[in-house]
């Protein structure tokens, strides 16, 4: 193999990488959101509650949720979003590469993915912790029991770093097995490839709803980590950031204020309470500050509800996944959600 | 004056002449064609280059001396969550190269087998030889590799384990095998396997020229045998077995001791071998059958029996045909182990996206795997290609 053959070939490989690597951050994601008339949005493979298809084929969830009134909010049609599915592995190229204008999909927030990573979490959606299921068969109560344990765990989340963390502080030993995706895990977990699976507690109450036999099945009290899961963009367009930040609070706060997808078209009329009126746009000027439409919050409301709608519809008692509210509670309810003020 | 600047002008340079003349023209163009791919990679890269830097993605190499922080199942060297991306790489490639090896050879074995059964006189034989190569090589690759994944997580569950005397266990999660541990007086018997290699490489070598001098045959297969397991199973008695085993023993939930061999490992092996051994039967088959059918005649006439021939005079003549596709074909099984990711065996691809995933290091992690695979291509090629010349027919 001559010099010159090695040099073609490295210039090929060049190249190649090169076409690879999409169009660079724009400072001005919204004004190309508005002029492209559909929002991209970077969305899980497939979690049950989370993202996932309905019966007419449509995606939908507590992820999806969020985009969706993003959308009603920049453009004033939930409907006007291309979903971008990614695995944990490439969501955060495709969003660093700006295929993706905003990722919501089960994303914990750490301090690397915003500063070295260079993206801005707009917020915490979802208070999260790692947990691990396993059989009831197995007679383990308990996580630290799991000495020599083989243990499913999907690559590249923060998932994987924390068992390595968990198992290496109680001085026991396993057998990573590593999957792509959930549904993969999910599938070496059946098969009983492994022992247990882990991944973020609300995962866990997710799969678990898909076995046929899930009361066979525990998930182990032991929360081993922190996971405040939440939407992000890229850094360094802080106007497209504060607009996916705002849009979220206005979910939260609405649920706090008592407007729901129901009342908030009345309540958009105009009310007593100034804070709602300087939500929904009949007083105050928050809108032009954003640099939205003036009805973005009653768009976004309008299209699945407050918080708390959201949370009920895909996640709540009386869905397959049955997650109390727990930390996820607004701030005056036991919980720790809390939302700025909105003037 | 005119005159002299109108030899001049038919003499030296014209520029008019760059179009018309055949020969220039060629060159004209040729550069212009270069010229043009020279911009188009320049823009190309710098555009990149910019990009990259807006979109801060490229940050070189550094990453490699992080910490990892996460967890390797198969590793080959030691490795634990404590250690550097860069070791977490080392390991991936180690395990790609562990599974390439395996398969290569395998692949070969069964090729040459398959090869040669299918022109055998056999009619069962032979067709049942050529309904398995169309069978295997028409069926992706990516296919057989979930194929035998699930045939493997379908075995026992780990506490129904199947227990091959009480030594092996074999199930769901792999084959569970005693480790050997080597005490002192064990590097005496490896000295002695490299002595007896050696030993048997000499004895062909006078064998040969023996033969090639007097006529004289020497069974040199057997004395080799001989030599590579007497010598040191000799030593190793002599020493008192300085061989200890660890056997694996049940815990909880797995075994501990021993050794693992995991079903992505073996389900990778068996796909790619099969696979990559269908193709290469149909190379060595079609090297056989490009010995003219005179050359085994002429053999025969001169009271040479059927095995000697074949090994003699005909596999010498078939590899020269065989060898070129073959190396493609190993190629082509590395690269394919890339697939590995699908069933997650942690190969280099597996690892370097965790890594990937991890450091955000996109284009790094890209780049090392292009450049490993790249170099592991080139270096199959470039063995490969000193064989070739090797037995090559030397013409005089």
């Amino acid at each position: 193999m001559s010099i010159k053959t090695l040099t073609g070939m490295a210039a090929v490989a060049g190249v190649l990488t090169v076409v690879g690597v999409s169009a660079p951050a724009h400072a001005a994601t919204l004004d190309d959101i508005k002029s492209a008339g559909e929002l991209k949005c970077g969305i899980n493979t497939g979690l049950p509650g989370f993202a996932f298809t309905d019966d007419k084929g449509n995606w939908t969830g507590f992820d999806v949720a969020y985009c969706r009134a993003l959308a009603a909010a920049v453009l004033g049609d939930p409907d006007k979003v291309k979903w971008v599915n990614l695995t944990g592995k490439n969501r955060f190229p495709a969003l660093a590469s700006g295929e993706i204008d905003v990722l919501s999909r089960n994303t914990t927030w750490t301090f690397s993915r915003d500063v070295d990573l260079g993206f801005t979490f707009v917020g915490v959606n979802y208070y999260d912790g790692q947990g691990f299921i396993g059989r009831k068969a197995l007679g383990v109560s308990s996580a630290k029991e799991l000495d020599g344990a083989s243990v499913c765990i999907q690559t590249g989340t923060t998932t994987e770093l924390n068992l390595a963390d968990f198992f290496r502080i109680n001085n026991i030993s396993y057998e990573p097995v590593p999957i792509e995706t959930n549904e993969e895990a999910r599938k070496a977990y059946e098969a009983e490839r492994c022992d247990v699976y882990t991944t973020d507690a609300s995962g866990l109450a997710a799969t678990r709803s898909t076995f046929p036999d899930a009361d066979a099945h525990m998930v182990f009290p032991e929360i081993v980590s922190k996971e405040p899961l939440g939407p992000l963009v890229r850094q360094g367009d802080d106007q497209w950031a504060d607009v996916a930040r705002w849009v979220l609070n206005a979910l939260i706060n609405a649920e706090e204020l008592g407007i729901t997808q129901a009342n908030v078209d009345e309540l958009a009329k105009g009310t007593e309470n100034p804070e709602i009126n300087r939500i929904l746009g009949s007083e105050g000027s928050l809108a032009e500050m954003l640099g939205l439409e003036k009805d973005w919050a009653v768009n976004a409301i309008k299209a699945e509800g407050n918080y708390a709608e959201i949370f009920e519809r895909y996640l709540g008692k009386n869905t397959p996944l049955g997650i109390e509210r727990g930390l996820n509670a607004l701030w005056k309810d036991g919980g720790i959600l809390y939302a700025p003020p909105m003037r | 004056m005119a005159n002299t600047s109108l030899s001049g002008q038919q003499d030296s340079f014209r520029v008019g002449s760059l179009l018309t003349d055949e020969r220039s023209r060629g060159i004209v163009l040729q550069l212009l064609v270069l010229l043009g791919v020279a911009l188009f990679v320049a823009f190309i890269v710098s555009n990149t280059i910019a990009n990259l830097q807006n979109a801060g993605l490229a940050s070189g190499y550094g990453f490699l001396d992080d910490t990892a922080f996460f967890d390797i199942n198969q590793k080959l060297i030691d490795y634990s969550s404590q250690s550097t991306f860069g070791r977490a790489l080392v390991v991936g490639f180690l395990n790609t190269i562990l599974v390439s090896a395996l398969g290569i050879i395998t692949a070969t074995l069964i090729g040459f087998i398959g090869g040669v059964l299918r022109l055998s006189d056999n009619w069962i034989v032979s067709r049942m030889v050529t309904a398995w190569v169309e069978f295997t090589r028409n069926v992706p690759v990516l296919l057989q590799i979930i194929f035998w994944w699930a045939i493997l997580t379908g075995l026992p569950k780990v506490r129904d384990s199947i227990a091959l005397g009480d030594a092996a266990f074999l199930n769901n999660r792999g084959l569970r095998m005693p480790a050997p541990i080597l005490e002192s007086g064990m590097e005496w018997v490896i000295a002695a396997f490299v002595i007896a290699v050696i030993a048997a490489i000499a004895v062909s070598r006078w064998a040969r020229k023996r033969q090639e001098a007097t006529g004289q045959t020497f069974p040199t297969g057997w004395t080799a045998l001989g030599l590579i397991i007497g010598l040191p199973l000799v030593v190793y008695l002599i020493l008192g077995q300085p061989l200890d085993w660890d056997l694996p023993e049940r815990t909880r939930f797995n075994f501990r001791g021993g050794f693992n061999i995991t079903p992505e490992l073996i389900a990778l092996w068996f796909a790619l071998a099969t696979y990559t051994g269908a193709f290469i039967s149909e190379i060595v088959r079609s090297g056989i059958m490009a010995v003219s059918r005179g050359q085994s005649e002429a053999a025969f006439a001169l009271g040479l029996r059927k095995n000697q021939t074949m090994r003699m005079i005909v596999i010498p003549q078939a590899l020269r045909v065989i060898i070129p596709p073959l190396t493609s074909q190993y190629l082509n099984l590395t690269k394919n182990s890339s697939l590995a990711i699908a069933i997650g065996y942690q190969d280099l691809v597996s690892i370097g996206g965790t890594i990937l995933n991890q450091s955000g290091q996109a284009l790094e992690v890209v780049g090392i795997w292009m450049a490993v695979y790249l170099s592991l291509s080139l270096a199959t090629s470039a063995y490969m290609n000193w064989y070739n010349k090797r037995i090559a027919l030397v013409e005089r």
